[in-house]
């Protein structure tokens, strides 16, 4: 089996009778394990909705979810799934290292040699000098960067990112980019990418998904065709800027 | 270039006040010294032009001077007011944190029981007070209770709004990683609540030292609220006034411990958004 996700017949219908709101239509959707691959869509399309199907917050009125051959809520508990927010959702009162470490005190009992080095988490996002530090003492960057080291410290093999980067200026969110770019080549993740920015989906992904106005459906899908390696420098060339008027023609065409 | 300095820049004090801190605990301290001891003058000048009888409002020097003779009659009668206030505060505030947890946990029993401790709120404790003398007899029993339950009504509410207060995307973060119930409050429930109790402890504080002052109203032989009645049988008012100050100054003494403690507990910015 070659799939990380499988979704079949996802439909999301927020209340009942004349107030219903169907904010995922009928997606089928499948992706193959080590893909990075993005959704995009308008505001309000369901994308997130559908994330948080995938991260089994969310039940669906319709259809089912696979992840790695097990329902969602298993996939939670084993955490074969790691969550990054748009918010980097950190507590306040606790440092960066204890931030980090939540992942291995709550739910239940995990090995933690399974896991990372929370030390290590901390190096990958660069941050190894912030340890003791408290959230408020952190750029809205670094913030992002703890949180990502949260989601890595349990090794999971698919990570969910609910446009993580949003509340970021541009030149932070293209430092992050990258990085993320690098950790998810070294760890060979599955990636699930929400983004409202179409540069950004290009410049990350392998796919991405392009989803209707609501109530959602897959419109189509973009192969994007970019070398592996991608630098910032990528980001301003002529390909990048051809995928990403290709992908708005798409997204008004659903 | 030169930039103009901003128009809004604070002004050098002029005079003595230009030694004094721009801002921070010290300044507050020296400012609300100051205003204190203004009042005073003006109190102390009022008793000497409209020549105030003692036995009526006694100025703040006789105050002083029978602060100064009944010292020891004071102190002594302070330690089982200071005694009953403390344990009503700590049974006080702890059942109501106790009560909060359960009506945060379970939603039947806070709709049958909330309703209830705001009856309990509504009645004056200065009426609950002979009732709890009838039960509990005339040791430090009742005086505990009465400080205890002019505690409880306020940490009650504003623990149970703090334990609510978490932050719903705390709350996905944690379903996500499967944290039980147990460990969502032990590791944000807790911490949202605790900016809210420090507030409520804040105000039972103070609350408890009265609470305990009107317990040994209803019935005590010793105690800074026996030491008033009794002042005022005697009409011997800068005793009264002198038991009063020292009533208050057990209350501030409360406040800055609760204060200090809150400083060094939370470190954190309550208001930030997660």
């Amino acid at each position: 089996m070659n799939a990380a996700i499988e979704l079949s017949g996802i439909n999301v219908t927020f209340g009942a009778g004349a107030k219903a709101i169907e904010a995922v239509g009928h997606v089928d959707l499948s992706i193959a394990k080590g893909q990075f691959v993005s959704l995009i869509g308008h505001s309000g399309c369901g994308k997130s909705t559908l994330l948080r199907v995938i991260a089994d917050i969310l039940e669906p009125t319709m259809g089912t979810t696979e992840i790695l051959g097990a329902p969602p809520a298993k996939a939670r508990q084993e955490r074969t799934f790691s969550m990054v927010f748009q918010q980097s959702i950190l507590m306040p009162w606790a440092n960066v290292i204890d931030n980090v470490t939540l992942p291995f005190k709550v739910g239940g009992k995990h090995d933690p040699s399974l896991g990372m080095d929370p030390m290590d988490a901390l190096k990958l996002v660069e941050l190894e000098g912030f340890a003791k530090a408290k959230p408020a003492e952190l750029s809205g960057g670094m913030r992002q960067r703890v949180a990502i080291a949260r989601a890595l410290v349990t090794r999971p093999k698919i990570l969910l990112m609910d446009e993580p980067f949003g509340a970021l200026d541009e030149l932070v969110r293209d430092t992050l980019n990258v990085e993320l770019l690098r950790i998810w080549r070294q760890s060979g993740m599955t990636i699930v990418f929400v983004t409202h920015s179409l540069q950004e989906a290009v410049f990350l992904s392998q796919r991405v998904v392009v989803l209707s106005r609501r109530p959602s459906q897959v419109s189509d899908i973009l192969d994007v065709d970019l070398p592996d390696e991608r630098t910032l420098e990528l980001k301003d060339d002529p390909r990048v800027g051809r995928q990403v008027a290709r992908l708005r023609a798409l997204l008004d065409a659903g | 270039m030169t930039l103009a300095a901003p128009n809004n820049a604070r002004k050098d004090s002029k005079g003595l006040l230009r030694y004094l801190p721009q801002e921070g605990p010290l300044r507050v301290a020296i400012m609300g010294g100051f205003g204190l001891i203004s009042i005073l003058v003006l109190w102390q000048a009022i008793c000497m032009i409209l020549q105030v009888p003692d036995y009526l409002v006694p100025s703040p020097i006789k105050v002083f001077a029978a602060m100064r003779r009944d010292w020891v009659l004071l102190a002594d009668n302070s330690v089982p007011t200071i005694k009953a206030a403390f344990y009503g505060f700590v049974i006080g505030n702890f059942i109501a944190v106790l009560v909060a947890v359960t009506f945060v946990y379970n939603k039947l029993i806070e709709e049958m029981y909330y309703p209830v401790a705001i009856l309990i709120k509504t009645i004056p404790i200065v009426a609950i007070a002979p009732v709890l003398k009838l039960i509990l007899g005339n040791g430090l029993a009742p005086k505990v209770a009465v400080a205890a339950l002019i505690c409880f009504f306020p940490t009650l509410v504003n623990a149970v709004r703090g334990f609510r207060s978490v932050s719903p995307n705390l709350l996905e973060l944690m379903h996500v990683l499967s944290a039980s119930r147990g460990e969502v409050f032990r590791y944000v429930r807790v911490y949202g609540a605790l900016p809210y109790v420090f507030s409520a402890l804040k105000i039972s504080v103070t609350m408890c030292v009265l609470g305990a002052i009107v317990g040994e109203w209803i019935g005590a032989n010793k105690g800074i609220g026996y030491i008033l009645i009794q002042s005022m049988f005697d009409f011997d008012a800068p005793r009264l006034f002198a038991t009063i100050l020292v009533a208050s100054t057990i209350a501030i003494i409360g406040f800055t411990i609760v204060s200090v403690l809150e400083k060094l507990v939370i470190s954190w910015d309550p208001g930030e958004s997660v």
